[in-house]
Protein backbone atom coordinates (compact mmCIF):
# COMPACT_ATOMS: atom_id res chain seq x y z
CA UNK A 1 0.00 0.00 0.00
CA UNK A 2 0.93 3.56 -0.50
CA UNK A 3 2.18 5.65 2.42
CA UNK A 4 -0.58 7.68 3.61
CA UNK A 5 -0.20 11.36 2.92
CA UNK A 6 -0.20 12.47 6.22
CA UNK A 7 0.63 10.74 9.32
CA UNK A 8 0.67 11.71 13.39
CA UNK A 9 1.36 9.69 16.20
CA UNK A 10 1.60 11.48 20.14
CA UNK A 11 1.45 14.79 18.85
CA UNK A 12 1.47 17.11 21.87
CA UNK A 13 2.25 20.52 21.95
CA UNK A 14 2.00 23.40 24.26
CA UNK A 15 3.18 27.25 23.88
CA UNK A 16 5.19 28.03 26.65
CA UNK A 17 3.26 25.60 29.61
CA UNK A 18 -0.11 25.87 28.04
CA UNK A 19 -0.99 22.50 26.60
CA UNK A 20 -3.12 23.18 22.53
CA UNK A 21 -2.38 19.82 21.62
CA UNK A 22 -2.50 16.43 23.87
CA UNK A 23 -2.06 12.73 22.20
CA UNK A 24 -3.22 13.60 18.62
CA UNK A 25 -3.25 10.52 16.20
CA UNK A 26 -3.96 11.62 12.86
CA UNK A 27 -4.38 9.96 9.56
CA UNK A 28 -4.67 11.11 6.00
CA UNK A 29 -4.64 9.11 2.95
CA UNK A 30 -4.01 9.81 -0.25
CA UNK A 31 -7.01 11.14 -2.75
CA UNK A 32 -9.46 12.30 0.80
CA UNK A 33 -10.75 15.37 1.49
CA UNK A 34 -10.80 15.99 5.26
CA UNK A 35 -12.61 18.91 6.56
CA UNK A 36 -10.80 19.67 10.38
CA UNK A 37 -13.35 21.60 12.05
CA UNK A 38 -13.67 22.71 16.02
CA UNK A 39 -14.19 25.70 18.11
CA UNK A 40 -12.31 29.07 17.61
CA UNK A 41 -8.46 28.25 19.96
CA UNK A 42 -9.35 24.70 19.80
CA UNK A 43 -5.43 24.06 18.26
CA UNK A 44 -6.51 23.80 14.47
CA UNK A 45 -3.95 26.75 13.25
CA UNK A 46 -1.52 25.13 15.76
CA UNK A 47 -1.59 21.79 14.31
CA UNK A 48 -1.68 22.64 10.52
CA UNK A 49 1.97 25.13 11.89
CA UNK A 50 3.52 21.81 13.01
CA UNK A 51 2.31 20.06 9.83
CA UNK A 52 4.04 22.53 7.57
CA UNK A 53 7.42 22.46 10.06
CA UNK A 54 6.47 26.86 10.65
CA UNK A 55 6.69 25.51 14.40
CA UNK A 56 9.10 22.63 15.77
CA UNK A 57 6.89 20.03 17.96
CA UNK A 58 8.83 18.14 20.82
CA UNK A 59 6.96 15.41 21.30
CA UNK A 60 5.33 12.72 18.96
CA UNK A 61 5.73 11.91 15.27
CA UNK A 62 4.65 13.38 12.06
CA UNK A 63 5.13 12.03 8.71
CA UNK A 64 4.45 13.40 5.45
CA UNK A 65 4.25 10.86 2.51
CA UNK A 66 6.35 8.77 4.46
CA UNK A 67 9.17 10.74 5.52
CA UNK A 68 9.51 11.82 9.01
CA UNK A 69 8.95 15.85 8.63
CA UNK A 70 12.35 16.43 10.39
CA UNK A 71 13.95 14.95 6.98
CA UNK A 72 11.35 15.80 4.92
CA UNK A 73 12.36 18.40 1.61
CA UNK A 74 9.51 18.11 -1.08
CA UNK A 75 7.56 21.15 0.28
CA UNK A 76 6.68 21.72 -3.16
CA UNK A 77 4.04 18.64 -2.94
CA UNK A 78 2.48 20.60 -0.85
CA UNK A 79 0.11 23.83 -1.06
CA UNK A 80 -0.68 25.83 1.35
CA UNK A 81 -3.51 28.82 2.28
CA UNK A 82 -3.44 30.21 5.13
CA UNK A 83 -5.89 32.06 7.42
CA UNK A 84 -3.63 35.32 7.22
CA UNK A 85 -3.99 35.32 2.77
CA UNK A 86 -7.02 37.63 3.25
CA UNK A 87 -5.28 39.80 5.93
CA UNK A 88 -2.31 40.53 3.49
CA UNK A 89 -1.17 43.98 3.04
CA UNK A 90 -3.29 44.93 0.61
CA UNK A 91 -1.86 48.21 -0.47
CA UNK A 92 1.52 45.67 -1.66
CA UNK A 93 1.61 46.31 -5.41
CA UNK A 94 1.63 42.90 -7.18
CA UNK A 95 -0.63 41.89 -9.99
CA UNK A 96 -2.69 38.43 -9.81
CA UNK A 97 -0.22 36.80 -11.73
CA UNK A 98 2.89 38.27 -9.99
CA UNK A 99 1.50 36.63 -6.80
CA UNK A 100 0.28 33.38 -8.43
CA UNK A 101 4.29 33.22 -9.98
CA UNK A 102 5.17 33.40 -6.11
CA UNK A 103 3.81 29.50 -6.11
CA UNK A 104 6.91 28.46 -8.38
CA UNK A 105 9.75 30.50 -6.74
CA UNK A 106 10.99 27.62 -5.17
CA UNK A 107 10.37 24.90 -7.66
CA UNK A 108 12.28 27.07 -10.02
CA UNK A 109 14.87 27.18 -7.86
CA UNK A 110 17.37 29.68 -6.87
CA UNK A 111 19.65 31.28 -9.31
CA UNK A 112 17.39 29.82 -11.98
CA UNK A 113 14.41 32.44 -14.06
CA UNK A 114 11.34 31.65 -15.07
CA UNK A 115 10.91 30.30 -18.63
CA UNK A 116 7.78 30.32 -20.83
CA UNK A 117 6.73 26.93 -19.37
CA UNK A 118 6.55 28.40 -15.87
CA UNK A 119 5.02 31.34 -17.04
CA UNK A 120 2.15 28.89 -18.79
CA UNK A 121 1.26 26.96 -15.73
CA UNK A 122 1.23 30.10 -14.01
CA UNK A 123 -1.58 31.46 -16.34
CA UNK A 124 -3.01 28.01 -16.40
CA UNK A 125 -3.93 28.23 -12.81
CA UNK A 126 -5.15 31.76 -13.00
CA UNK A 127 -7.27 29.96 -15.20
CA UNK A 128 -8.06 26.83 -13.42
CA UNK A 129 -9.70 29.29 -10.41
CA UNK A 130 -11.50 31.67 -12.78
CA UNK A 131 -9.24 34.83 -12.58
CA UNK A 132 -8.35 35.25 -16.18
CA UNK A 133 -9.60 38.72 -16.96
CA UNK A 134 -8.13 39.76 -14.01
CA UNK A 135 -4.43 38.56 -14.57
CA UNK A 136 -2.56 42.20 -14.60
CA UNK A 137 -4.48 44.04 -12.22
CA UNK A 138 -3.21 44.10 -8.46
CA UNK A 139 -4.71 42.04 -6.12
CA UNK A 140 -5.42 44.97 -3.66
CA UNK A 141 -8.49 45.85 -6.06
CA UNK A 142 -10.07 42.96 -5.59
CA UNK A 143 -12.72 41.72 -3.33
CA UNK A 144 -12.16 39.16 -0.94
CA UNK A 145 -13.44 36.41 -2.74
CA UNK A 146 -11.20 36.72 -5.76
CA UNK A 147 -8.32 37.15 -3.76
CA UNK A 148 -8.74 33.90 -2.15
CA UNK A 149 -9.27 32.25 -5.45
CA UNK A 150 -5.90 33.73 -6.41
CA UNK A 151 -4.34 32.20 -3.06
CA UNK A 152 -5.59 29.36 -4.14
CA UNK A 153 -4.04 29.48 -7.51
CA UNK A 154 -1.07 30.51 -5.69
CA UNK A 155 -1.17 27.27 -4.13
CA UNK A 156 -1.86 25.00 -6.77
CA UNK A 157 0.64 26.50 -9.24
CA UNK A 158 3.20 24.03 -8.91
CA UNK A 159 0.57 21.15 -8.79
CA UNK A 160 0.96 19.83 -4.88
CA UNK A 161 0.00 16.02 -4.27
CA UNK A 162 -1.33 17.45 -0.86
CA UNK A 163 -3.43 21.30 -0.54
CA UNK A 164 -3.89 22.55 3.07
CA UNK A 165 -6.33 25.36 3.29
CA UNK A 166 -6.56 27.03 6.88
CA UNK A 167 -10.33 28.91 7.50
CA UNK A 168 -9.56 30.14 3.84
CA UNK A 169 -13.82 31.14 3.59
CA UNK A 170 -13.44 34.09 6.36
CA UNK A 171 -14.07 36.88 4.53
CA UNK A 172 -15.19 36.13 1.82
CA UNK A 173 -19.66 36.04 0.59
CA UNK A 174 -21.73 33.34 1.06
CA UNK A 175 -22.46 32.64 -2.43
CA UNK A 176 -18.44 33.04 -3.89
CA UNK A 177 -18.06 30.25 -0.25
CA UNK A 178 -20.15 28.01 -2.16
CA UNK A 179 -18.16 28.19 -5.49
CA UNK A 180 -15.15 27.83 -3.70
CA UNK A 181 -16.41 24.66 -2.30
CA UNK A 182 -17.18 22.99 -5.38
CA UNK A 183 -13.77 24.32 -6.52
CA UNK A 184 -12.42 22.10 -4.10
CA UNK A 185 -14.27 18.97 -4.31
CA UNK A 186 -13.52 19.20 -8.16
CA UNK A 187 -9.95 19.70 -7.72
CA UNK A 188 -10.15 16.56 -5.39
CA UNK A 189 -12.42 14.20 -7.78
CA UNK A 190 -10.38 15.18 -11.13
CA UNK A 191 -7.05 15.68 -10.56
CA UNK A 192 -6.88 13.43 -7.63
CA UNK A 193 -5.66 16.66 -5.04
CA UNK A 194 -5.66 15.37 -1.23
CA UNK A 195 -7.36 18.09 0.70
CA UNK A 196 -6.97 18.96 4.49
CA UNK A 197 -9.46 22.02 4.60
CA UNK A 198 -9.64 23.64 8.54
CA UNK A 199 -12.73 25.28 9.34
CA UNK A 200 -15.09 26.01 11.77
CA UNK A 201 -18.05 26.07 9.87
CA UNK A 202 -19.64 22.04 10.39
CA UNK A 203 -22.52 22.45 7.90
CA UNK A 204 -21.07 23.32 4.47
CA UNK A 205 -18.22 20.78 5.41
CA UNK A 206 -20.54 17.83 6.13
CA UNK A 207 -21.47 17.79 2.47
CA UNK A 208 -18.40 18.28 0.40
CA UNK A 209 -15.67 16.40 2.91
CA UNK A 210 -14.93 12.54 2.60
CA UNK A 211 -14.00 12.92 5.86
CA UNK A 212 -14.20 14.75 8.87
CA UNK A 213 -12.22 15.36 11.99
CA UNK A 214 -13.20 17.22 15.21
CA UNK A 215 -10.23 18.75 17.05
CA UNK A 216 -10.65 20.44 20.51
CA UNK A 217 -7.09 19.82 21.64
CA UNK A 218 -7.49 16.36 20.94
CA UNK A 219 -8.52 14.44 18.09
CA UNK A 220 -12.52 13.48 19.28
CA UNK A 221 -13.65 12.39 16.02
CA UNK A 222 -12.22 10.89 12.90
CA UNK A 223 -14.60 9.10 10.39
CA UNK A 224 -17.12 9.69 7.12
CA UNK A 225 -19.54 12.90 7.21
CA UNK A 226 -22.66 10.78 8.04
CA UNK A 227 -22.04 9.25 10.96
CA UNK A 228 -20.46 12.12 12.42
CA UNK A 229 -23.95 13.69 11.39
CA UNK A 230 -25.12 10.91 13.46
CA UNK A 231 -23.24 11.94 16.62
CA UNK A 232 -25.46 13.24 18.64
CA UNK A 233 -25.77 16.93 20.07
CA UNK A 234 -25.08 16.58 23.29
CA UNK A 235 -21.33 14.76 21.85
CA UNK A 236 -20.81 17.70 19.92
CA UNK A 237 -21.60 20.24 22.20
CA UNK A 238 -19.04 18.71 25.24
CA UNK A 239 -16.26 18.92 22.25
CA UNK A 240 -17.26 22.77 21.68
CA UNK A 241 -18.40 23.38 25.15
CA UNK A 242 -21.53 25.20 24.19
CA UNK A 243 -24.48 24.20 22.53
CA UNK A 244 -24.21 22.88 18.90
CA UNK A 245 -26.83 22.51 15.80
CA UNK A 246 -25.37 20.61 13.23
CA UNK A 247 -27.28 22.35 9.98
CA UNK A 248 -26.60 20.12 6.63
CA UNK A 249 -26.75 21.22 3.34
CA UNK A 250 -28.23 19.14 0.80
CA UNK A 251 -26.92 19.02 -3.08
CA UNK B 1 24.99 75.29 -17.95
CA UNK B 2 24.84 71.72 -18.31
CA UNK B 3 28.41 71.68 -19.83
CA UNK B 4 30.69 72.07 -17.40
CA UNK B 5 28.60 68.79 -15.84
CA UNK B 6 30.12 67.72 -18.74
CA UNK B 7 33.48 69.04 -18.71
CA UNK B 8 34.56 69.83 -15.17
CA UNK B 9 36.11 66.46 -13.80
CA UNK B 10 34.60 66.73 -10.11
CA UNK B 11 31.41 68.01 -11.39
CA UNK B 12 31.00 65.12 -14.18
CA UNK B 13 31.81 62.49 -11.40
CA UNK B 14 28.71 63.65 -8.91
CA UNK B 15 26.79 63.83 -11.82
CA UNK B 16 27.62 60.18 -12.81
CA UNK B 17 27.37 59.34 -9.35
CA UNK B 18 24.40 60.67 -9.29
CA UNK B 19 22.87 58.58 -12.33
CA UNK B 20 24.26 55.64 -10.57
CA UNK B 21 22.62 56.41 -7.08
CA UNK B 22 19.03 57.38 -8.98
CA UNK B 23 19.16 53.76 -9.92
CA UNK B 24 19.51 51.69 -6.93
CA UNK B 25 18.41 54.08 -4.56
CA UNK B 26 14.69 53.47 -5.46
CA UNK B 27 15.58 50.19 -6.77
CA UNK B 28 16.39 48.95 -3.57
CA UNK B 29 13.85 51.34 -2.04
CA UNK B 30 10.91 49.61 -3.35
CA UNK B 31 11.48 46.67 -1.19
CA UNK B 32 11.85 48.96 1.63
CA UNK B 33 8.75 50.60 1.00
CA UNK B 34 6.82 47.46 0.75
CA UNK B 35 8.19 45.56 3.63
CA UNK B 36 7.14 48.84 5.88
CA UNK B 37 10.83 48.99 6.12
CA UNK B 38 11.65 52.71 5.56
CA UNK B 39 12.90 53.58 8.72
CA UNK B 40 15.84 51.12 8.94
CA UNK B 41 17.06 53.26 5.85
CA UNK B 42 16.79 55.85 8.21
CA UNK B 43 18.85 54.09 11.48
CA UNK B 44 21.08 52.69 9.06
CA UNK B 45 22.53 56.05 7.69
CA UNK B 46 23.19 56.94 11.21
CA UNK B 47 25.36 54.22 11.54
CA UNK B 48 26.91 54.89 7.99
CA UNK B 49 27.19 58.75 9.71
CA UNK B 50 29.45 57.65 13.05
CA UNK B 51 31.64 55.61 10.24
CA UNK B 52 32.14 58.77 8.29
CA UNK B 53 32.93 60.45 11.74
CA UNK B 54 35.09 58.01 12.79
CA UNK B 55 36.91 58.35 9.61
CA UNK B 56 37.17 62.07 10.06
CA UNK B 57 38.29 61.60 13.37
CA UNK B 58 41.34 59.01 12.61
CA UNK B 59 42.09 61.57 9.59
CA UNK B 60 42.47 64.08 12.17
CA UNK B 61 44.23 62.24 14.85
CA UNK B 62 46.75 60.07 12.86
CA UNK B 63 46.62 62.32 9.59
CA UNK B 64 46.24 61.28 6.01
CA UNK B 65 45.56 58.01 6.58
CA UNK B 66 44.57 55.69 3.67
CA UNK B 67 41.11 54.80 4.74
CA UNK B 68 38.70 57.91 3.86
CA UNK B 69 35.64 58.82 5.47
CA UNK B 70 33.77 57.11 2.79
CA UNK B 71 35.15 53.93 3.32
CA UNK B 72 35.02 53.98 6.80
CA UNK B 73 31.01 54.62 6.27
CA UNK B 74 30.60 51.46 4.30
CA UNK B 75 32.48 49.15 7.03
CA UNK B 76 29.85 50.62 9.99
CA UNK B 77 26.69 50.64 7.56
CA UNK B 78 27.52 47.09 6.62
CA UNK B 79 28.39 45.97 10.17
CA UNK B 80 25.11 47.91 11.36
CA UNK B 81 23.13 46.28 8.92
CA UNK B 82 24.22 43.15 10.57
CA UNK B 83 23.08 44.12 14.00
CA UNK B 84 20.14 44.78 12.96
CA UNK B 85 19.13 41.66 11.80
CA UNK B 86 20.48 39.87 14.74
CA UNK B 87 18.52 42.34 16.89
CA UNK B 88 15.31 42.02 15.00
CA UNK B 89 15.86 37.97 16.03
CA UNK B 90 16.21 38.73 19.63
CA UNK B 91 12.97 40.50 20.14
CA UNK B 92 11.00 38.70 18.03
CA UNK B 93 7.80 40.72 18.64
CA UNK B 94 8.96 43.84 18.57
CA UNK B 95 11.21 43.38 15.32
CA UNK B 96 10.87 47.53 15.14
CA UNK B 97 12.75 48.23 18.41
CA UNK B 98 15.98 47.57 16.56
CA UNK B 99 15.53 50.61 14.47
CA UNK B 100 15.74 53.15 17.44
CA UNK B 101 18.61 51.09 19.58
CA UNK B 102 20.78 50.87 15.78
CA UNK B 103 19.62 55.02 15.07
CA UNK B 104 20.53 56.34 18.47
CA UNK B 105 23.64 54.31 18.67
CA UNK B 106 24.35 55.60 15.37
CA UNK B 107 24.23 59.70 16.77
CA UNK B 108 25.91 58.70 20.06
CA UNK B 109 29.03 57.52 18.09
CA UNK B 110 28.52 60.62 15.62
CA UNK B 111 28.72 63.06 18.60
CA UNK B 112 31.43 61.05 20.22
CA UNK B 113 33.66 60.87 17.12
CA UNK B 114 32.75 64.67 15.66
CA UNK B 115 33.89 65.72 19.27
CA UNK B 116 37.46 64.12 19.00
CA UNK B 117 37.39 64.74 15.92
CA UNK B 118 37.13 68.69 16.92
CA UNK B 119 33.75 69.48 15.35
CA UNK B 120 32.34 70.23 12.79
CA UNK B 121 34.05 71.30 9.14
CA UNK B 122 32.80 71.74 5.72
CA UNK B 123 33.57 67.86 5.20
CA UNK B 124 31.33 67.08 7.79
CA UNK B 125 28.96 69.16 6.36
CA UNK B 126 29.16 67.74 2.74
CA UNK B 127 28.25 64.11 4.04
CA UNK B 128 25.15 65.31 6.07
CA UNK B 129 23.66 67.25 3.19
CA UNK B 130 24.98 65.92 0.08
CA UNK B 131 27.23 67.35 -2.39
CA UNK B 132 28.15 67.91 -6.27
CA UNK B 133 32.21 68.57 -5.80
CA UNK B 134 33.39 65.99 -3.25
CA UNK B 135 32.78 62.88 -5.86
CA UNK B 136 36.44 61.64 -6.22
CA UNK B 137 37.39 59.62 -9.11
CA UNK B 138 37.90 56.63 -6.50
CA UNK B 139 34.83 56.82 -4.79
CA UNK B 140 32.93 57.35 -8.40
CA UNK B 141 34.56 53.49 -9.00
CA UNK B 142 33.57 52.69 -5.37
CA UNK B 143 30.01 53.40 -5.95
CA UNK B 144 29.74 52.23 -9.53
CA UNK B 145 30.99 48.57 -8.28
CA UNK B 146 28.25 48.74 -5.79
CA UNK B 147 25.77 49.67 -8.25
CA UNK B 148 26.93 46.88 -10.40
CA UNK B 149 27.11 44.34 -7.46
CA UNK B 150 23.51 45.34 -6.17
CA UNK B 151 21.81 45.20 -9.40
CA UNK B 152 23.23 41.54 -10.04
CA UNK B 153 22.00 40.36 -6.96
CA UNK B 154 18.99 42.04 -7.35
CA UNK B 155 18.26 40.65 -10.51
CA UNK B 156 19.96 36.99 -9.43
CA UNK B 157 17.35 36.95 -6.17
CA UNK B 158 14.36 38.83 -7.28
CA UNK B 159 11.70 36.23 -7.06
CA UNK B 160 13.17 35.41 -3.69
CA UNK B 161 13.08 38.82 -2.14
CA UNK B 162 9.87 39.23 -3.73
CA UNK B 163 8.12 36.57 -2.26
CA UNK B 164 9.47 37.12 0.81
CA UNK B 165 8.37 40.66 1.03
CA UNK B 166 5.05 39.84 -0.28
CA UNK B 167 4.70 36.95 2.64
CA UNK B 168 6.99 35.46 4.87
CA UNK B 169 4.89 32.55 5.82
CA UNK B 170 4.34 31.41 2.72
CA UNK B 171 8.01 31.61 1.67
CA UNK B 172 9.08 29.62 4.51
CA UNK B 173 6.69 27.09 3.71
CA UNK B 174 7.98 26.97 -0.16
CA UNK B 175 11.58 25.85 1.69
CA UNK B 176 12.66 29.45 0.90
CA UNK B 177 16.23 30.40 3.31
CA UNK B 178 14.48 33.18 4.88
CA UNK B 179 17.59 34.35 6.95
CA UNK B 180 19.90 34.21 4.31
CA UNK B 181 17.67 36.33 2.07
CA UNK B 182 16.99 38.48 4.79
CA UNK B 183 20.90 39.27 5.20
CA UNK B 184 21.44 39.35 1.84
CA UNK B 185 18.94 42.36 1.76
CA UNK B 186 19.91 43.84 4.62
CA UNK B 187 23.43 44.13 3.30
CA UNK B 188 22.43 45.54 0.44
CA UNK B 189 20.56 48.48 1.68
CA UNK B 190 23.35 49.07 3.69
CA UNK B 191 25.78 49.46 0.61
CA UNK B 192 22.94 51.47 -1.35
CA UNK B 193 23.02 53.91 1.71
CA UNK B 194 26.64 54.48 2.06
CA UNK B 195 27.07 54.96 -2.01
CA UNK B 196 24.10 57.36 -1.49
CA UNK B 197 25.32 59.58 0.55
CA UNK B 198 28.52 60.81 -1.17
CA UNK B 199 25.09 62.49 -3.16
CA UNK B 200 22.18 63.06 -1.02
CA UNK B 201 23.86 62.96 2.34
CA UNK B 202 23.02 61.17 5.67
CA UNK B 203 19.84 63.01 5.88
CA UNK B 204 18.19 62.89 3.26
CA UNK B 205 19.25 59.54 2.01
CA UNK B 206 16.15 57.16 3.12
CA UNK B 207 13.84 59.78 1.35
CA UNK B 208 15.40 59.18 -2.08
CA UNK B 209 14.99 55.26 -1.32
CA UNK B 210 11.10 55.83 -0.40
CA UNK B 211 9.81 59.32 -2.35
CA UNK B 212 9.85 57.81 -5.67
CA UNK B 213 8.81 54.69 -4.06
CA UNK B 214 5.63 56.22 -2.66
CA UNK B 215 4.73 58.30 -5.79
CA UNK B 216 5.29 54.97 -8.22
CA UNK B 217 3.17 52.90 -6.40
CA UNK B 218 0.13 55.15 -6.73
CA UNK B 219 0.10 54.60 -10.12
CA UNK B 220 2.11 51.60 -11.14
CA UNK B 221 0.16 48.25 -11.68
CA UNK B 222 2.24 45.50 -10.50
CA UNK B 223 5.45 44.94 -8.29
CA UNK B 224 7.97 45.22 -11.54
CA UNK B 225 6.06 48.50 -12.86
CA UNK B 226 6.36 50.01 -9.26
CA UNK B 227 10.39 49.19 -9.64
CA UNK B 228 10.54 50.96 -12.85
CA UNK B 229 8.67 53.84 -12.21
CA UNK B 230 10.62 54.06 -8.97
CA UNK B 231 13.89 54.49 -10.68
CA UNK B 232 12.21 56.98 -13.24
CA UNK B 233 11.26 59.38 -10.70
CA UNK B 234 14.59 58.66 -8.68
CA UNK B 235 16.67 59.25 -11.58
CA UNK B 236 14.34 62.43 -12.61
CA UNK B 237 14.85 63.67 -9.17
CA UNK B 238 18.55 63.37 -9.27
CA UNK B 239 19.35 64.72 -12.25
CA UNK B 240 17.24 67.93 -12.26
CA UNK B 241 17.87 68.23 -8.41
CA UNK B 242 21.99 68.35 -8.98
CA UNK B 243 21.57 70.69 -11.62
CA UNK B 244 19.22 73.28 -9.60
CA UNK B 245 21.93 72.59 -6.29
CA UNK B 246 24.85 73.69 -8.49
CA UNK B 247 22.84 76.99 -10.18
CA UNK B 248 21.67 77.88 -7.11
CA UNK B 249 24.73 77.05 -5.04
CA UNK B 250 22.86 74.90 -2.42
CA UNK B 251 23.95 71.45 -1.06
CA UNK B 252 22.07 68.80 -3.87
CA UNK B 253 20.38 67.01 -0.98
CA UNK B 254 17.89 69.44 -0.88
CA UNK B 255 16.87 70.06 -4.14
CA UNK B 256 17.03 66.18 -5.04
CA UNK B 257 14.53 65.50 -2.50
CA UNK B 258 12.60 68.39 -3.26
CA UNK B 259 12.14 67.85 -6.71
CA UNK B 260 11.16 64.22 -4.91
CA UNK B 261 8.27 65.54 -3.19
CA UNK B 262 7.12 67.11 -6.50
CA UNK B 263 6.86 63.94 -8.09
CA UNK B 264 4.88 63.02 -5.64
CA UNK B 265 2.50 65.40 -5.38
CA UNK B 266 2.52 65.37 -8.99
CA UNK B 267 1.67 61.75 -8.85
CA UNK B 268 -1.04 61.83 -6.10
CA UNK B 269 -2.50 65.29 -8.58
CA UNK B 270 -2.38 62.85 -11.69
CA UNK B 271 -4.82 59.94 -9.86
CA UNK B 272 -7.07 62.78 -8.27
CA UNK B 273 -7.85 64.10 -11.87
CA UNK B 274 -7.57 60.58 -13.74
CA UNK B 275 -10.51 59.40 -11.00
CA UNK B 276 -12.55 62.40 -11.45
CA UNK B 277 -12.37 62.01 -15.35
CA UNK B 278 -13.54 58.24 -14.83
CA UNK B 279 -16.26 59.97 -12.63
CA UNK B 280 -17.60 62.27 -15.34
CA UNK B 281 -17.76 59.43 -18.03
CA UNK B 282 -19.97 57.12 -15.98
CA UNK B 283 -21.93 60.38 -15.43
CA UNK B 284 -23.00 61.30 -18.99
N1 LIG C 1 1.99 32.04 19.25
C1 LIG C 1 1.20 31.68 20.29
N2 LIG C 1 1.63 31.83 21.57
C2 LIG C 1 0.87 31.46 22.61
N3 LIG C 1 -0.36 30.95 22.49
C3 LIG C 1 -0.87 30.78 21.26
C4 LIG C 1 -0.11 31.13 20.09
N4 LIG C 1 -0.86 30.85 19.00
C5 LIG C 1 -2.02 30.34 19.46
N5 LIG C 1 -2.03 30.28 20.81
C6 LIG C 1 -3.12 29.76 21.64
O1 LIG C 1 -3.29 28.40 21.35
C7 LIG C 1 -4.65 28.05 21.28
C8 LIG C 1 -4.97 27.42 19.94
O2 LIG C 1 -4.85 28.41 18.92
P1 LIG C 1 -5.08 28.09 17.41
O3 LIG C 1 -4.26 26.93 17.04
O4 LIG C 1 -4.85 29.35 16.65
O5 LIG C 1 -6.63 27.71 17.40
P2 LIG C 1 -7.68 27.72 16.18
O6 LIG C 1 -6.93 27.87 14.89
O7 LIG C 1 -8.38 26.42 16.30
O8 LIG C 1 -8.62 28.85 16.43
C9 LIG C 1 -5.43 29.33 21.54
O9 LIG C 1 -5.86 29.32 22.87
C10 LIG C 1 -4.44 30.42 21.30
O10 LIG C 1 -4.70 31.50 22.15
MG1 LIG D 1 -7.07 29.22 13.38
Amino acid sequence: MTSPILNIKNLSYAYEDREVLEDIHFTIQPGRFVGLVGPNGSGKTTLIKLILGLIKHKRGDIELFGTPIEKFKDWDRIGFVSQKANSFNTGFPATVFEVVSMGLTSKVGYLHFFRKKHKEKIKEAIDLVGMSEYMHKNVGDLSGGQQQRVFIARALVSEPDFLILDEPTVGVDAENVERFYNMLADLNRNKGITLLFVTHDIGTMTSYATDIACLNKHIHFHGDPSSFEQMNEKDLSNIYGHPVQVVTHDH
Amino acid sequence: MLESFIQLPFLRNAFLTGILVGFIAPLLGTFIVVRRLSLIADALSHVTLSGIAFGLMLDKKLGGVAITPFYTGIGFSVLGSIFIEQLRRVYKSYQELAIPIILSAGVGLSVIFISIANGFNQNLFNYLFGSVVAVSSTDLWTILFIAIAVTILIVIFYKELFMLSFDEEHAVVSGIHARRIHFLFIVLTALVIAASIRIVGVLLVSALMTLPVAASIRIAKGFKQTIMYSILFGEASVLIGQIAGYYFEIPPGGTIVLTAVLILIGTIGFKRLKKRSSYKKVMS
